[in-house]
């Protein structure tokens, strides 16, 4: 018997490296023999480009718009096959400042399942853009879509903020859906305390730092040659990163938990516990480096 | 202590709402009263959201904009923007007749839609919207000029509208007229007639474009606020014209870009359903220095007095003129009493409807010996349930945006020979055997304005009183 169909997700703040972290992850779990679909869930599209080499010109709206309507779609005009025979599909959506891409993602991700493309794969992962604006990023994370989202972050403070959003997020359709989180992963950004902070707001959220992902130039190497490190560069030690990563999310199936996002004061708090703020000292808010 | 007093209907309006939850007992409380003599208003809150969870008989701002104020312009063509069901169910509802051959000079009984299409959220629906108003030109050459009305979900996406308008009306040289009256804003249609006014007001009369050529007079007035619903403002404006004066537009039934365009050269605004266009009676006024003069043409009694109250604004010629009118028309209207009246007298009647018939049409029954028992609006305001005082009397249930029970109970309760309110309410106040007449669309009857229209006004309520159906409504093997 096959395993049960893993659905993951990748959110987090924008720019944060959900696409790059994601598109190496999931690169790594392929060279462990899963089979993998990745739903690419922002209008750039752009979270596929590093294992199909190049970024996806035929998105599932885009198609759709020109064919008139995503009924008269076929699945294999959007579905590509990228490094070890990764699947890949991307949504797509309008140009900035027009329309409703959150609708988008919703058209796209049910066209995908009725037409039969999360069959035969181990894995499907979500790539989802920035922040969650509205209901139609959050499709993944609703009903019987991702099982797991993994929360990509980083010790700065507004993507610690962006990360309890999220949860709570998943906390509003844990309950109705079965939708959990699996973890956080600190994108190195290379901050005060970093590591304890990340593992600070993941006890707080009630789950884990899933890893800690050095940051290093050979992933924006890998970049230019539109490539994943994990292919581009597979002895490095950021490779191996990834590696680990990819093993610690096989084995969380399941284990992922029903966040218990806390509120902003308690976020600053925490700052505060790590030395990064400080209580008393008022007097610092507003005033420049200089000034002080 | 009956329910014909007032401390009776106060005590029935208390167990009525005594069925609600707390909370909505609460807010509903405040929109249901019983009228006392001499207060200045009825009473009641209204202009609020509707409570969820009852049945509420509101439209929605699409709904006052196209359907009610812009639909009946007939020589433009009105795009309802968005998807199809909007303009699709109600396509024709409103009755509101025009002359005119259909897509040469006259678009009104056509339903024009962008037909929104998934794509069209995603990627936004500007485009389409160009591409239907070329087509729409192509086809359509003679059209006068285009109106958007836009649907819920153009709201919600974002688009742009106006600069589609702007570009096009470039384009193909014609007034196009973006109305942003989005189903989703405010608490009922009454918000999508101020959006409809003030579009008129940006978009075509303070453009200043006017109507060249145009020659006014002094007796030159407008007809706002009457839709011709079954030929209403035809039997409005025979009367203001046979006394003298001359109806340069009728805003909006039968009405066209032109009478929209020539409006500020008007003496005189003469606004039939204050509700819907006070809005542009107001700004006319501060801005073209015209006044405006509500009035009233159902029944005989309301007719006379406002056609002496229009006179009175004019010289002798004009004055002269109504009283010529009103005693022509007299011997017409003591016939039709003469033959309904005995038929009616006593008989008693609820409304509930939305406008200004809650209140206009109260002394077109008592013409009739037909009492008010309760009245009601959709989407009043505050100054409509003050103005409704001039027309009920002490004891007159009032309701606001009423709820589909609250309706039904009142009426169950009070047991009138006759409801007029919409569609919605028409078979299940009949199945509650009580006679019905719809009162906005004059039950496919009409005209109701005007000496012509309370012939017909007269006939319909008897029809529906008199029916001997009613008499026969319990079967026969029950005990009575
Ligand atoms: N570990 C890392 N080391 C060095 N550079 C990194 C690392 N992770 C990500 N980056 C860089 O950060 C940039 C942004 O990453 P990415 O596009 O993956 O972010 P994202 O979260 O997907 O953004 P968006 O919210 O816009 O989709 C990329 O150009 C990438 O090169
Ligand atoms: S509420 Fe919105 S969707 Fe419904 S009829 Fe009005 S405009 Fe259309
Ligand atoms: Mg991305």
């Amino acid at each position: 018997m096959s395993a049960p169909l893993r659905q993951i997700a990748f959110y987090g703040k924008g720019g944060i490296g959900k696409s790059t972290t994601s598109q190496n992850t999931l690169a790594a779990l392929s060279e462990m023999g899963q089979k993998i679909l990745i739903v690419g869930c922002d209008p750039k599209a752009d979270s596929t480009r590093l294992i199909l080499h190049a970024k996806a010109q035929d998105t599932v709206l885009h198609l759709a718009a020109e064919a008139g309507s995503v009924e008269d779609l076929e699945l294999q005009d959007v579905l590509k096959i990228g490094f070890n025979n990764i699947k890949c599909v991307e949504s797509g959506g309008p140009e900035p400042g027009v329309g409703c891409a959150g609708r988008g993602v919703i058209t796209a991700i049910n066209f995908l399942e009725e037409n039969g493309a999360y069959e035969n794969v181990d894995y499907v992962s979500y790539d989802v853009l920035g922040d969650v604006v509205c209901g139609g990023f959050a499709m993944p994370i609703r009903e019987n879509k991702a099982q797991e989202i993994y929360i990509v972050m980083s010790g700065e403070m507004m993507a610690m903020y962006a990360a309890n959003n999220i949860a709570k997020g998943i906390l509003k359709y844990a309950n109705t859906g079965g939708v959990r989180l699996g973890g956080l992963i600190c994108n190195e950004r290379q901050t005060d305390k970093e590591l304890e902070l990340s593992e600070a707001l993941a006890a707080k959220l009630g789950t884990t730092l899933i890893h800690f992902v050095p940051r290093d130039n050979v992933v924006q190497h890998a970049e230019l040659r539109r490539m994943t490190c994990v292919e581009y560069a597979p002895d490095t030690k950021q490779a191996d990163e990834y590696r680990q990563l990819a093993r610690k999310i096989h084995a969380n199936g399941g284990k992922g938990v029903i966040p218990t996002p806390i509120s902003m004061d308690e976020l600053e708090e925490l700052l505060m516990e790590f030395g990064i703020m400080s209580k008393e000292d008022e007097t610092i808010v507003g005033k420049a480096a200089g000034a002080a | 202590m009956s329910l014909d007093d007032i401390e009776g209907r106060k005590a029935m309006i208390e167990e009525v709402l005594s069925e609600y939850p707390e909370k909505a007992r609460k807010k509903r409380a405040k929109h249901l009263n019983v009228y006392e003599e001499g207060k200045p208003d009825c009473g009641v809150k209204s202009n609020i959201k509707s409570v969820p969870g009852v049945m509420t008989i509101r439209g929605c701002a699409y709904a006052g904009a196209k359907g009610v104020v812009w639909g009946p312009i007939k020589d433009m063509v009105h795009i309802s923007h968005g998807p199809v069901g909007c303009g699709q169910y109600s396509w024709s509802q409103r009755r509101n007749y025009a002359t005119g051959q259909m897509g040469v000079d006259s678009w009104v009984t056509m339903q024009v839609t962008s037909d929104f299409q998934e794509r069209d959220i995603v990627f936004g629906g500007d485009k389409k919207l160009e591409l239907v108003i070329d087509e729409l030109e192509a086809m359509f050459p003679l059209s006068k000029g285009i109106s958007i009305q836009s649907e819920c979900p153009v709201g919600l996406i974002g688009d742009d509208i106006e600069a589609v308008a702007r570009k096009k009306a470039k384009e193909i040289d014609k007034v196009i007229v973006p109305v942003r009256c989005e189903g989703f804003r405010g608490v009922s249609q009454s918000l999508g007639h101020h959006i409809a006014n003030d579009c008129l007001r940006d978009w075509v009369l303070d453009k200043g474009k006017g109507e060249p050529g145009f020659e006014g007079t002094d007796y030159d007035v407008l007809i706002v606020g009457d839709y011709n619903i079954g030929g209403d403002a035809w039997a409005s404006r025979i009367l203001l014209e046979e006394m003298g004066l001359r109806v340069i537009g009728m805003w909006s039934g039968d009405g066209t870009l032109a009478e929209l365009e020539r409006g500020p050269k008007a003496k005189m605004n003469l606004i039939h359903c204050y509700r819907s266009m006070n809005y542009i009676c107001r700004h006319m006024e501060e801005k073209y220095g015209i006044p405006w003069l509500e009035y009233n043409f159902f029944g005989p009694t309301q007719i006379a007095k406002s056609l002496r109250n229009i006179a009175a604004q004019f010289d002798d010629k004009i004055k002269e003129g109504a009283e010529r009118v009103i005693a022509k028309y007299q011997p017409m209207a003591d016939a039709i009493l003469a033959k309904f009246k005995p038929r009616l007298e006593g008989k008693r009647a609820m409304l509930y409807v939305g406008g200004l018939r809650p209140r206009h049409v109260a002394d077109a029954y008592g013409d009739l010996g037909i009492e008010i028992i309760g009245t009601g609006y959709e989407f009043a305001h505050g100054d409509d349930y003050q103005r409704t005082t001039e027309y009920i009397k002490g004891g007159t249930l009032v309701y606001d945006d009423v709820s589909g029970f609250e309706l039904e109970r009142f009426i169950e309760k009070l047991r009138p020979d006759l409801v007029g309110s919409g569609i919605k309410e028409k078979y299940a106040v009949q199945k509650m055997g009580v006679a019905f007449r719809q009162l906005h669309s004059w039950d496919y009857s009409g005209p109701y304005h005007g000496y012509d229209g309370f012939a017909v006004f007269a006939r319909d309520m008897d029809l529906a009183i008199n029916s001997p159906v009613w008499s026969l409504h319990k079967a026969p093997w029950k005990a009575a």
